[in-house]
């Protein structure tokens, strides 16, 4: 079980936590705009690598809140955690 | 009851009755079942798995592959190893062939769990173990040291060895004693760690009163799972013997020569009279010499080397015992034990046969490195010891003493363990952030024999390698892995799946290595880089009882349950559960049976009055400036044009389109709404709103909390329900102009502060009446007092929401699901630019003229009520599978307004269907039925008002 640390509350179990997928995709400024294929990316498509992940947790437990995490999917190593807005840090 | 006539001479203690079998024995106290039994002489102790074939003890510990025992007394449990069973007056036991029984019986003893966290976690009390621990502990660290075995030691037990010129197992348990002591130590004793997982979380399982059968006190757990979060781990886990691959070796009598060892040593029990020992490295010596010196005649040893350790050769001439170097045992022969030994020189030559009753067998010793590769380390072969040792790691673990392969040799040599383990837990410490000194007093060891180098030998060429095992709980042996490569597979991984190799309760640690040697050994590769397979949790067996702990009957699941509960219950309803909320199914009266009891529910409501608790209905307020431009945002229809004081049903969808859930929105004030949701979404909405607040539009001004339990709510239904309202509330103008459809008013009803909201799910004239939930139960007897009104339950609400054809989001809908497939066209907006959902209507998928849409069915025997879940086809003939599907029923009911059977179902083009003629198989039959308008009952609305 990962110590996913929350940077509202710090280190907690994983159990608190509930998984929200890849970070940065944001909602479409203008749906309407977008090609059916743009809209199926959108809806669909996520990246699913191996190595660093930018994706989103929520402290569902705890202080409810949504932020982001750098994990090494094949390690399961979160090398950053960072709030919702923030721009994903470059990690070496 | 007899005599233990393999017990050592002068040995006293308690003795300790048990039965085995059928037949009753004796052991002493400090035995395990597996020492008893041998104590008696008992050499057969279970059957093989698929072969039948006699097996008695093989090692003497968690790696032990034979011995399967059931308990029978007193409490029965399966699938035990003879070797790690303790004994005790009373314990009653019989062998297992391969398979145990579940138990018949509930299991009265408690199991439960706890937390810990500490600086340093110890994984094993041998020499490597204490040793680490002890540095760690005296620095001042939080350390917990956990050992499977009741008492410390580990390898200690089993050897002659002194430390400080004083039995190792004395100061094995002097020093615990000592650490234990500390304000910061915790000692777990009977405690297997059973799971390494990301980031040091790591799983024990402590075993409080097995030991102590029926003298168990009842308030005890029995078994506690420990979740510990360890900044550092230190594997101090040690070794495992292997065997070799020969013919037979799997009659009782043949053993692993370290445990022969330990029974002689620890346990003062003789294996047997007359031994040969095959061994492939130094450390079988010390056994062969400790069982000599307990009284074993040893027959001969055959070593496979040609150049034994020099020391112990010239300790073998002293006693006469011969040692036959590059022989290999051919075969262990017998009728259901060991009677004679067939050796030969290794490769070709005369072979001869000895008379012995014991088979001491040392393949070479396999470093344990579960836990390690658990926690994700990786496993570098070790020529020198012919084993796997740890490797590189990401986590803050490393291992020590033997599990590390120190020695290097496959002889585990005590000074040096002590030293590692020191060490380790010194870099583990300092590590976690504490300043160690150096300078830990280690006990003083004996000089031990340069080891001579091991040579690895997996198997003993033969022509048939139909009774050489490699496992031996699995019965595979070497023709099965010959098969398997035969095949054409090349992975240890698949050859384990082929064979089952590894894959027994044992977990394959006397078998792992063995069967990967001999895979390689038939491709002509190097077992270094065939590799192992990957080990996995748990290391040993967990029963389900001990994960359960305590979550189990009335503690599994939190029950909610409403205001009015107790009153439900007083009237003898049934209950149903949605989410962990127990809400009223129906409220049988004497004699009436469901179907009779919901028909009368339903004719009360909609022709009469009827009330039901809708408390559990989620309730969100939503607050704030922006709190009408969230909710345009979230709802496909248009919430912000909603007055103060009105109330709008709503659906919510994903981006995709399909529906995610329904329910009303009530406007309180301008920068205010209570928003419902159904019962099983409540907190879901609660999570999507938060989501998209929080991480697509922070810049909207929006508080939203959850006030599902602050209200208690009744549904009052029927067209006498004005009348019941009026009397109950004289303040309240209840008129159909005064107060009208979905709009809301606050007033006092029965003397309580209440809302009143003017919504129907059944079609007929209703109200909700909300008031603090503290006075829900007070309003429902005020309700109900007059006698006038009739109780009903979910079932009564799902048939009249059925008739009308109203959707139930999650039984006639599956995320699948549009709101136009639905029906519900007029409830998607045109004029908002935009909302969760629309753009995906757009979708060329979301206007398919085969989507399934809800529709109504009537099938043609009024009596017949189809079962939720039936598919529709087409013909009045099944075709040859795969039957094409039209789609299939969601909710099916009997009708009191209907007088008969009715049913919604999602149907592919449904619509278009209305007067089809279709066919549910049911069973054997084919039911026709035909397809309607998903409004069946009152469809021009003209019963809402009353």
């Amino acid at each position: 079980m990962l110590l996913i640390p929350c940077p509202w509350c710090g280190p907690r179990d994983e159990a608190e936590f509930h998984y929200g997928g890849q970070a940065h995709v944001a909602y479409p400024e203008d749906p309407a705009a977008l090609s059916d294929e743009e809209w199926a990316r959108y809806l669909f498509f996520r990246d699913n690598p191996k190595g660093l992940f930018a994706e989103r947790w929520s402290h569902t437990a705890g202080c409810r809140r949504w932020f982001n995490a750098v994990r090494d999917t094949a390690t399961n190593e979160i090398h950053a955690v960072y709030r919702t807005g923030e721009p994903r840090p470059v990690i070496a | 009851m007899t005599a233990q006539p393999y017990r050592r001479e002068g040995v006293t203690g308690k003795t300790v009755r048990f039965r085995f079998d059928g037949r009753d024995y004796e052991g002493l106290e400090g035995d395990t079942l597996a020492s008893a039994l041998l104590a008696n002489g008992v050499r057969a102790v279970a059957s093989s798995v698929k072969l039948g074939r006699p097996r008695g003890v093989y090692a003497a510990g968690c790696e032990e592959p034979n011995a399967l025992v059931q308990i029978e007394e007193p409490f029965p449990e399966p699938m035990l190893q003879a070797t790690t069973v303790e004994l005790y007056d009373g314990l009653v036991a019989t062998g297992l062939p391969g398979q145990g029984r579940l138990a018949d019986r509930p299991d009265p003893a408690r199991y439960d769990a706890v937390h810990a966290h500490c600086d340093v976690l110890v994984v094993g009390a041998g020499p490597a173990g204490i040793a680490a621990a002890g540095v760690a502990a005296r620095a001042g660290g939080r350390v917990i040291l956990a050992d499977e075995r009741p008492e410390p030691g580990g390898s200690l037990l089993g050897t002659t060895e002194t430390l400080d010129g004083r039995p190792g197992r004395e100061w094995a348990a002097e020093e615990v004693a000592a650490l234990a002591a500390l304000p910061e130590v915790r000692v777990l004793r009977r405690t297997t760690v059973v799971g390494h997982y990301d980031d040091n979380y790591v799983v024990a399982v402590e075993r409080r009163t097995n030991h102590l059968g029926a003298a168990a006190p009842a308030e005890m757990a029995r078994e506690r799972v420990w979740r510990i979060r360890a900044t550092r781990v230190v594997l101090a886990t040690g070794g495992h013997e292997r065997f070799v691959a020969f013919a037979g070796n799997d009659l009782p009598g043949v053993m692993l020569a370290g445990a022969a060892r330990t029974y002689a040593n620890h346990y003062r029990v003789l294996p047997g009279r007359r031994a040969v020992v095959f061994t492939t490295d130094d450390s079988a010596y010390a056994a062969a010499l400790d069982l000599a010196d307990a009284g074993v005649e040893i027959a001969a040893i055959a070593d496979v080397r040609r150049a034994p350790g020099e020391a112990w050769a010239a300790r073998c001439a002293e006693r006469g015992i011969e040692v036959l170097t590059g022989y290999v045992v051919t075969a262990a022969k017998g009728e259901g034990e060991v009677s004679s030994v067939e050796i030969g020189p290794r490769g070709a030559g005369a072979t001869r046969e000895v008379a012995a009753d014991l088979l001491l067998v040392s393949g070479g010793w396999t470093p344990v490195v579960h836990l390690f590769s658990q926690a994700g380390g990786t496993l570098r072969y070790d020529e020198g010891l012919g084993a796997f040792t740890p490797g590189e790691t990401r986590q803050a673990v490393e291992a020590a003493g033997f599990a590390r392969g120190v020695g290097g040799t496959g002889v585990r040599t005590l000074r040096a363990c002590l030293e590692d383990g020191a060490e380790a837990g010194r870099r583990a410490l300092a590590a976690a952030g504490f300043a160690v000194a150096s300078g830990h007093r280690l006990p003083a060891a004996e000089e031990e024999p340069t080891a001579a180098p091991a040579e690895h030998l997996w198997l003993v060429e033969a022509g048939d390698y139909g009774t050489h095992f490699v496992d031996l709980q699995r019965d595979v042996t070497v023709a099965d892995v010959l098969r398997a490569t035969g095949a054409g597979l090349t992975s240890v991984e698949h050859v384990k799946r082929y064979t089952t190799a590894g894959t027994a309760h044992d977990q394959g640690k006397t078998s792992g290595l063995l069967t990967s040697g001999v895979v390689a050994h038939a491709l002509g590769v190097d077992v270094a880089e065939l590799g192992t397979t990957t080990f996995r949790a748990p290391y040993t067996p967990v029963s389900f009882a001990a994960l359960a702990g305590r979550d189990r009957g009335p503690l599994h699941d939190p029950v909610r349950v409403t205001a009015m509960h107790e009153w439900h219950v007083a009237r003898g309803a049934l209950f149903e559960n949605a989410g962990q909320w127990k809400r009223p199914w129906y409220y049988p009266r004497p004699g009436e049976d469901m179907e009779a009891a919901v028909l009368r529910e339903c004719r009360a409501a909609r022709e009469d009055v009827a009330a039901m608790d809708a408390s559990t209905l989620g309730k969100i307020d939503v607050v704030g400036p922006d709190a009408a431009v969230f909710l345009d945002r979230l709802y496909t229809n248009m919430m912000s044009t909603l007055k103060v004081g009105s109330i709008r049903y709503g659906v919510m969808c994903r981006p995709d389109g399909m529906v995610f859930d329904d329910g009303t929105v009530i406007r309180l004030a301008d920068d205010r709404f209570l928003v419902t949701t159904t019962t099983g979404n409540a907190a879901a909405v609660l999570d999507w709103m938060e989501e998209w607040l929080q991480t697509e539009w922070p810049d909207l001004r929006v508080h939203c909390t959850s006030v599902t339990e602050q209200w208690a709510t009744v549904a009052l239904v029927g067209p006498r329900s004005r009348a019941v309202l009026a009397r109950l509330a004289p303040g309240l103008a209840v008129g159909n102009d005064s107060f009208p459809f979905m709009t809301w008013r606050d007033t006092e009803v029965a003397g309580i502060e209440a809302r009143v909201c003017r919504i129907s799910f059944s079609g007929e004239l209703a109200y909700e009446i909300n008031v603090s939930s503290w006075f829900g139960l007070a309003l429902w007897e005020a309700v109900m007092a007059s006698g006038e009104v009739t109780p009903y339950g979910t079932e009564t609400m799902h048939v009249l929401r059925a008739e009308k054809g109203f959707p139930i989001v999650g039984q006639d809908t599956d995320g699948t699901v549009t709101p136009q497939d639905l029906g519900m066209e007029w409830i998607v907006s045109k004029k908002k630019a935009d909302f969760i959902g629309k753009r995906s209507y757009a979708r060329a998928d979301t206007s398919r003229p085969d989507r399934k849409h809800l529709v109504g069915l009537l099938p043609e025997d009024p009596g017949v009520l189809l079962p939720e879940g039936a598919h529709l086809v087409e013909t009045s003939a099944l075709p040859e599978p795969p039957v094409p599907t039209l789609g299939f029923v969601t909710s099916s009911y009997r009708s009191a307004a209907l007088g008969r059977t009715f049913a919604l179902a999602l149907v592919s083009g449904g619509r278009e269907r209305v007067g089809e003629r279709l066919y549910a198989p049911v069973g054997a039959d084919l039911v026709p039925v035909t397809v309607t308008s998903h409004v069946l009952y009152d469809p021009e609305g003209a019963r809402r008002d009353g």
